[in-house]
């Protein structure tokens, strides 16, 4: 199959997978299922590098730059994890109305 | 158009990631939408493999579907047996109202694209000429050095906040109860 | 350099932890003051290195071309001097030795960040460092785990995971476009005119994605909503950092880097005017009608942090000089703020502008140097905030668009509205009931406020002696 239609097809699918994420952050109020609308806009912007990496012909470059990625995502959904955790230590809930407190 | 093999595997894995990031949306369930990502990581992983990065999938695999999906599911299991409404926990009113748009726009960017196709010049640069000279471990290693130091100081980063984020203060447990 | 920078406040780290509690505990803070005491001595005195040039310390401040190296020194210089103060206010602050020992790892680990930020060369490279330096922010705002800390830190995560998928997204097409990431090679693909049509309107996208990442990681209006709530609510000794330096250094200094030696902006662009004006407007009126004074100093933030967005988008010598000028000014009077709101802090036991009052009396050094980086702040002459909006102001006149330039002028006399309302209500009239009893904090938190005020008072007062070789141009051109 030409790069043309590939790219559009791989395009269209990151697209996809962003509004999946965006509709989710949009939608829901739990703390831990942010988290995870945070992962499915992760996870389109993995295939779109991929995608890069496919498309140009330079898997070798693009390989170390998604494992580097992979691993520095990790850490950021743990330690966001640990945010949300220590939120429901402190409030009792995972609600997002509960973390409406500053203003101004 | 031809479609090889190849392409047939890799859009069929790509409808299903699609669809498992469907399913992790619309779980009622936190536990069936945590499970949602990790299958939508699998299906990805395959895509990754099938359009040539290997060891990316093994990361992918291993990495996103195995530990974030631990880390997940023992957030919940910290969460869960304390007691919630399942209506405070999904804000399901909102969340029906939306649902019944969800589909609109995914139509309309399918519809978008298929119209935009053919105007657009390809924005890809064009492979290089004799092939790249490095393999991806000479990349990684050699040309990416700071990368790799860069993960090493982030997993430390990551170390200090379980140590601080999750560590239950023992003598403050104390006094609140 | 690399190994100052990155490998040895790295292997510092690794040691202290292996270390036994107790000693390390002593050692994390000396290791922090010696660490950046010798980066910051070591930037201004290597002369050979490409990077500076030179021979007084004080020129090499001011007198810089306009290429990444230069760049890189001022910011390393901001770096340490912040990073300096937030260890000797964390010090000052933490009661809870475990606690203080978390703070200066946590400090030394944001500084390589922040350190790498600056370095890089690469557009992925420069992606690992921002999220090094976000991780780390997350965990120092919630760090005391208050419940609003923990609010300003999950704020700041969801921002910064979008603007993550922005960045790396533009990444991935950029890569795609050009097929590197390296500066030179985007540089050359994006401004040869190689590109087709399709393609350049491809890469211009990106662009406009990294820009918006790189917004929201600098808390410019409309994306600034985490930005006062994490300054305010983090610990006080946190937010020195956080206002002094980080998001300088991951959002407004890469967006200067990255236009100048990257993107190619070389025409005065509106739409960076515009977001400037509304973020020097819009954090100028909110910070008037502030009660807290830290979240007061958030809003002052992203107000001067507009400022330099105008002299970036002015795009000619002056504007761009003075938008570095004032990222490192800036980073000078904003620390020295937060170091006095953590002495205020600490000694009266509240930020609350209402219930304060009368302060400078008991307390002259701090109010004496808060005095002074609020005037900085300003831009009254001679200090040195005058001289870089004075530039800024400047550059957006040449670049043709002189009723900007008057706004910002206009708003800049909002700033000194908000600061004397703070002064007024923290330190001077009369002394608020309940304070009879305070004192002047002890020597930890002065030492960083004397030595920043010292800073600002100097370069203000040193810089009419450099107007010979630093506005030569400037004569040709009025």
């Amino acid at each position: 199959m030409e790069i043309m239609s590939m790219f559009w097809v791989l395009a269209s699918f990151v697209i996809l997978l962003f509004i999946i994420g965006i509709y989710y952050l949009l939608v829901t109020r739990n703390l831990l299922r942010i988290l995870i609308g945070m992962e499915i806009l992760t996870k389109g912007v993995t295939l779109l590098l991929v995608a890069a990496g496919y498309l140009t012909g330079r898997t070798n470059i693009i390989q170390p730059i998604i494992i580097t990625m992979i691993v520095v995502e990790v850490v950021i959904i743990a330690v966001a994890a640990g945010v949300v955790i220590a939120a429901y230590r402190s409030n009792g809930t995972v609600n997002i109305r509960s973390l409406r407190n500053l203003k101004g | 158009m031809t479609i090889s093999p190849n392409d047939f595997f890799i859009f069929i894995s790509l409808a299903l990631m699609t669809l498992s990031a469907l399913w992790a949306v619309m779980a009622t369930d936190i536990l069936k939408s945590a499970l949602g990502l990790a299958l939508t990581s699998v299906f990805l992983s395959i895509v990754i493999f099938l359009l040539g990065s290997p060891l990316a999938a093994v990361f992918e695999l291993s990495v996103c579907a195995g530990l974030i999906t631990v880390v997940f599911i023992s957030a919940i299991s910290m969460i869960k047996p304390e007691g919630h409404t399942r209506g405070e926990d999904l804000g399901l009113r909102r969340k029906r109202r939306l649902k019944k748009y969800l589909p609109l726009p995914l139509l309309l960017v399918i519809a978008g694209i298929l119209l935009w196709v053919n105007r657009t010049g390809l924005p890809v640069s064009p492979p290089p000429p004799d092939g790249s000279p490095l393999t991806m471990l000479e990349v990684m290693w050699d040309e990416r050095r700071i990368d790799l130091a860069g993960q090493a100081i982030m997993i430390l980063v990551g170390v200090f906040g379980i140590v601080v984020l999750f560590k239950e203060y023992m003598n403050r447990k104390g006094s609140a109860d | 350099m690399i190994t100052l920078f990155i490998a040895v406040p790295l292997v510092v780290v690794l040691i202290l932890n292996l270390l036994p509690r107790k000693l390390a505990n002593a050692l994390s803070f000396w290791c922090g003051m010696a660490l950046t005491v010798i980066s910051g001595v070591y930037v201004l005195t290597t002369s050979q290195s490409s990077w500076l040039f030179g021979f007084d310390p004080v020129k090499r401040i001011l007198n810089w071309e306009i290429v990444p190296s230069d760049l890189s020194a001022v910011m390393f210089v901001s770096i340490a001097l912040v990073v300096f103060s937030a260890f000797w206010v964390g010090q000052y602050l933490f009661s809870d030795k475990n606690r203080q020992f978390i703070f200066n790892n946590l400090l030394l680990l944001c500084m390589v960040g922040m350190n790498g930020v600056v370095f890089s060369r690469d557009l992925f490279t420069l992606y690992v460092f921002l999220e090094i330096v976000a991780a780390s922010s997350f965990i120092l705002i919630a760090l005391e785990k208050t419940k609003a800390g923990i609010e300003g830190a999950f704020k700041y995560v969801l921002l910064s995971a979008i603007a993550t998928v922005l960045i790396l997204s533009s990444i991935a097409l950029l890569f795609m476009t050009c097929g590197s990431l390296d500066y030179h090679t985007v540089r050359a693909c994006l401004t040869s005119g190689q590109l087709d049509a399709g393609a350049s309107r491809f890469a211009l996208f990106a662009v406009c994605l990294f820009v918006a990442g790189l917004f929201i990681k600098g808390g410019i209006v409309p994306f600034h909503g985490w930005l006062p709530d994490a300054y305010s609510s983090a610990p006080t000794a946190a937010s020195v950092l956080l206002g002094g330096i980080v998001t300088k250094a991951a959002g407004v200094f890469t967006l200067v880097q990255l236009a100048q030696n990257v993107f190619g902006f070389d025409k005065p662009s509106p739409v960076l005017l515009g977001f400037g004006m509304l973020s020097i407007a819009v954090g100028a009126f909110a910070a008037l009608g502030q009660k807290d004074f830290k979240r007061m100093l958030a809003y002052s933030s992203i107000s001067q942090i507009g400022y330099i967005i105008i002299g970036l988008g002015s795009a000619n010598v002056f504007g761009v000089v003075g938008a570095i000028f004032h990222i490192f000014n800036h980073s000078v009077f904003k620390t020295l703020l937060f170091v006095n709101a953590a002495a205020v802090e600490k000694q009266s036991g509240t930020v609350d502008m209402d219930r304060l009052g009368g302060l400078s009396n008991k307390m002259p050094v701090t109010g004496f140097t808060s005095v002074l980086a609020f005037l900085s702040t300003a831009g009254v002459p001679p200090l040195s905030g005058f001289w870089s909006k004075l530039l800024i102001i400047l550059g957006v006149w040449q670049s043709g668009s002189p009723t900007v330039a008057i706004i910002a002028i206009l708003l800049s006399l909002m700033t000194l509205a908000y600061f004397l309302s703070m002064q007024r209500r923290v330190f001077f009239g009369k002394l608020a009931a309940g304070l009879e009893e305070i004192r002047e904090a002890d020597f930890r938190a002065l030492v960083p406020a004397v030595v920043l005020a010292v800073i600002t008072l100097v370069i203000g007062l040193i810089f009419p002696w450099l107007l010979g070789t630093f506005l030569v141009p400037l004569e040709s051109l009025l």
